[in-house]
């Protein structure tokens, strides 16, 4: 396949609660081994699945955290996050377990405008 | 132009899954083309043979076998959302040793790169219940 479009996955659920996030994450994964240029952007309660030190055992769920440590071994290191979310929220990118560019709502529509293909969890 | 749909929403819990089914006849009337609908997350409850709502409300994988038969449609499941879900082929059902299989006629299961593959060769990929 030697079409390369920009694939952007935004994550705007939280990390457990519905299968959302994960299948974000899988898709962002599966997209990246096709060797196409993938960016994440997570909105609203998506932002939680940056979180570190996630601890799901006591629901019985897999840590998504560890999943998300992989995405620059897959050379998905362009992470977004709405700045808006972050701040209501009281995040900030020192609690984040992965390095990732915080967004207003003019620079996530332009970031949407520059990929070919968005596809939104 | 040609289309793509990803279908993340179960039918009979979410109109998404019915607007899917609607946006496909509207996209093929209008002379476009559809390379592939892609179900993933719930929307996999789409491909279940055993689905039996009343009479009187519609049947979404007999329509989608329909459309599929109709215009060649390619119509792929995630395997992986599929089978932890229980929704199953003969070929799955043997190897996880279940009693019975459940795969929609006109559907098949493959991987989630049938979606990237979907939307490289897609002028659009849209999304129904995300």
């Amino acid at each position: 396949m030697s079409t390369r479009k920009r694939f952007l996955v935004i994550s705007r659920r939280p990390p457990y609660g519905s299968s959302h996030a994960r299948d974000a994450l899988d898709t962002a994964l599966t997209t990246a081994v096709f060797e196409q240029p993938v960016s994440m952007l997570f909105l609203d309660d998506g932002v939680y699945q940056l979180l570190q030190a996630q601890q799901p055992g006591g629901i019985q769920q897999k840590n998504l955290g560890a999943t998300l440590s992989a995405l620059p071994m897959y050379d998905i290191d362009q992470l977004y996050a709405c700045s808006d979310a972050m701040q209501s929220r009281n995040l900030g990118v020192d609690d984040c377990l992965l390095p990732v560019q915080l967004l207003d709502t003019d620079a996530i529509a332009q970031l949407i405008r520059t990929h070919d293909v968005v596809l939104s969890f | 132009m040609i289309f793509s749909l990803l279908v993340y929403a179960a039918p009979h819990s979410h109109q998404a899954a019915e607007s899917a089914y609607r946006f496909a006849v509207a996209c093929l009337a209008q002379g476009h083309s559809i390379h592939r609908v892609f179900f993933y997350g719930d929307g996999i409850h789409g491909a279940s043979a055993l689905a039996t709502p009343p009479q009187d409300e519609p049947n979404l994988p007999d329509r989608w076998q329909t459309l599929a038969q109709t215009h060649g449609l390619d119509l792929v499941v995630c395997i992986a959302a599929a089978v932890r879900r229980g929704v199953l082929d003969a070929n799955e059902a043997h190897r996880y040793e279940k009693p019975g299989h459940n795969l929609h006629e006109g559907f098949e299961l493959s991987g989630l790169g049938q979606l990237t593959e979907a939307a490289i060769v897609s002028d659009r990929m849209i999304t129904f219940g995300a």
